[in-house]
């Protein structure tokens, strides 16, 4: 663990700015909530921040990205891959954002090798920040990704006047190789596992029972319609909670061509499972038509489907798509919770 | 400061169409069509049975077809595509000479060499001819591999007919037991076969149900029905394959279209063991 003063974090954050050819960008305040952005100075990070609008998977999976594009002029019929190849250094990541980030990698990366999102996310740099603030809609600790030891490139605990900073990987102690970092002392070391604890019991929200059973909650609750339909009744199928959710990845292809036939793109945009139309097909087929079954699908994801094929429990607790849905019918925590005592009643 | 890193090491990259052109067209009813494409780049598809591709017309979308030809059938690879979007819509303005995208083939199927030294019986119910073409074809293509086979083949109407050429060729086949029924006959069309719904062709069949295979493709309202006849016959449900059908955006697994509960189409489908799909309550409703 190396120590920095907070001056030098700035200094150096501000020189990544200046020099490093990867973009900066962090956790912020844009006048009305906090976000991931581009930050100019390291004055303009607030790593104080309870919940960003979006996570950082945006800057890996963007909400709109070219897929391929294409060109079919004299036919001479090229598909030009054309992704582009961002490179970012992202400042202050909260560890349920690691973890999430964690879990796509697992997906886009390791299981899919969906190139798109290699790319961009092969060439960021994730500076973790141990969370100072917990936003009243978070059950993050109960979902046991409060705290992380991995996922990070550097992770910054912030003490007194200094930051503690823990390095998870080569590019990450890359990034402090020229700071004026001191070890840490045993005191310190103390200090920031203090802090990481005292977190998690600011937690207002929580499930009741351990995330270990959420898969075996979700596939014997499956037909507790009762339960279901409690919350899929106040639904508006705006698929905000999908938007807003760090490990949401569904999405729509589109061909967007250049005013012309013979000129264009492939687009790949965020989707939502919660929409009407997301599990229909040509011909007039809809195989997710009830809202409630739409509901329910997203809460299967979450805890069942993604972790018997991946491993993970893909909810991760942040609270963001209970934080925004209009309807407030989407807190996961209140829904599990509520499955639970209805399965053990 | 460290220079900016590349990701090295470029894996395969699923979303670059490889252009096809369409070399024949042939169309069987008012709305399905067969078209058949040659890769431009490469000398076949390589398909299993049962698989499909991704077909992307430029300026339009692309869209999941299950390739009806067998991979043993000689030349170019098949699509029996039925108008009903804007993508198919488009495919059906296609001239031969044209040039389109395709990805592929994706999925997985069943294996057919299992079926072998048993009977096979094919059920398929309108469209659901398209896919189960390519299983058919590639057990006729290894004949003696297989016991009796069977092809049930249920249409609305005589004028729906698919592949008819084919048809009357499996009629008079004796390698094959070919039965054919439509739901009904409209008047101004004539028919001198069975009248009803596909079901009832099953049974009036002598299976062996230990020693029967059943691949069935249809819309989703028939396999419900279709199912019920083959518990009348007691065929174990490990023995029983639908192919089915979703919407898809990728083919490999990411775009979540086309997820039966947990399952993904594109990646554990499109031909699936009703064994392992009947408890997914998504599969059929």
């Amino acid at each position: 663990m190396k120590i920095l003063a907070k001056y030098e974090f700035d200094e150096l954050v501000n020189k990544w700015i200046a020099e490093d050819p990867r973009e900066v960008v962090g956790a912020t305040h844009d006048g009305t909530k906090f976000v991931f952005d581009d930050i100019d100075d390291a004055e303009e990070l607030r790593l104080d921040y309870d919940l960003t609008m979006l996570s950082p998977k945006k800057y890996f999976f963007p909400q709109r990205e070219r897929l391929v594009q294409y060109d079919t002029n004299e036919n001479d019929y090229a598909m030009v891959q054309d992704w582009s190849e961002e490179s970012r250094i992202i400042v202050g990541i909260h560890p349920y954002d690691l973890v999430a980030i964690e879990q796509l990698d697992d997906i886009f990366i390791d299981a899919q090798g969906d190139e798109p999102y290699r790319r961009k996310r092969e060439n960021s740099v994730l500076i973790g920040v141990t969370m100072q603030s917990v936003s009243e809609h978070s059950f993050a600790a109960s979902m046991g990704t409060a705290r992380t030891e991995t996922g990070y490139d550097l992770l910054v605990t912030e003490l007194e006047d200094t930051y503690a900073i823990e390095i998870g990987s080569e590019k990450g102690s890359g990034l402090l190789e020229e700071a004026p970092t001191k070890e840490a002392s045993l005191e310190e070391v103390e200090a920031v596992e203090e802090q990481k604890a005292a977190v998690e019991s600011k937690f207002e929200k929580g499930i009741e029972f351990s995330p270990k059973q959420l898969p075996s909650l979700l596939k014997e609750g499956y037909d507790a319609v009762e339960v279901w339909d409690e919350y899929a009744d106040g639904c508006l199928s705006c698929g905000t909670c999908n938007v807003v959710c760090p490990t949401c990845y569904c999405f729509n292809v589109d061909v967007v061509d250049y005013m012309t036939d013979e000129v264009g793109e492939t687009r790949r945009r965020w989707d939502g499972c919660l929409l009407e139309e997301f599990a229909a097909v040509a011909g007039g087929e809809n195989f997710r038509e009830e809202r409630v079954a739409r509901h329910r699908h997203r809460l299967m994801r979450k805890g069942n489907y993604l972790y018997e094929r991946f491993g993970d429990i893909a909810c991760v607790g942040c609270g963001r798509c209970t934080k925004q849905c209009v309807a407030d019918v989407a807190d996961p925590s209140e829904i599990y919770n509520e499955l639970w005592r209805s399965v053990n009643a | 400061m460290p220079e900016k890193i590349e990701a090295t090491d470029h894996g395969p990259v699923h979303y670059e169409p490889e252009p096809a052109t369409l070399v024949r067209r042939e169309a069987f009813t008012d709305g399905d069509s067969v078209f058949a494409f040659e890769l431009q780049e490469r000398d076949t598809l390589g398909h299993l049975p049962g698989q499909f591709v991704q077909l992307f017309i430029p300026g339009v979308g692309e869209a999941p077809f299950s390739v009806s030809s067998s991979p043993t059938d000689e030349g170019p690879f098949e699509l029996c595509i039925r108008e009903v979007g804007k993508v198919t819509n488009a495919i059906h303005d296609l001239e031969v000479g044209d040039t389109v995208g395709i990805r592929g083939p994706f999925g997985e199927v069943c294996d057919i060499e299992t079926f072998a030294d048993n009977d096979v019986l094919f059920i398929a119910g309108g469209i659901g001819l398209a896919p189960l073409r390519s299983m058919i074809n590639y057990v006729l293509a290894h004949r003696d591999w297989f016991d009796d086979v069977t092809v049930l083949y249920g249409c609305k109407e005589p004028a729906e007919m698919l592949y008819p050429a084919e048809v009357r060729q499996w009629e008079q086949s004796d390698i094959i037991d070919f039965r054919m029924t439509v739901d009904g006959v409209p008047e101004g069309q004539t028919w001198d076969g069975n009248v009803g719904v596909i079901t009832t062709l099953i049974p009036g069949l002598n299976l062996d149900p230990e020693n029967t295979y059943t691949v069935v493709c249809g819309p989703p309202v028939m396999f419900q029905f279709v199912q019920q006849e083959l518990d009348e016959k007691e065929i174990p449900h490990e023995q029983i394959y639908l192919s089915l059908e979703r919407r898809m955006h990728c083919g490999v697994g990411l775009c979540g279209h086309c997820q039966i509960n947990d399952l993904y189409v594109c990646q554990d489908g499109p031909v699936f063991n009703y064994e392992v799909i009947k408890n997914r309550p998504e599969a059929l409703s």
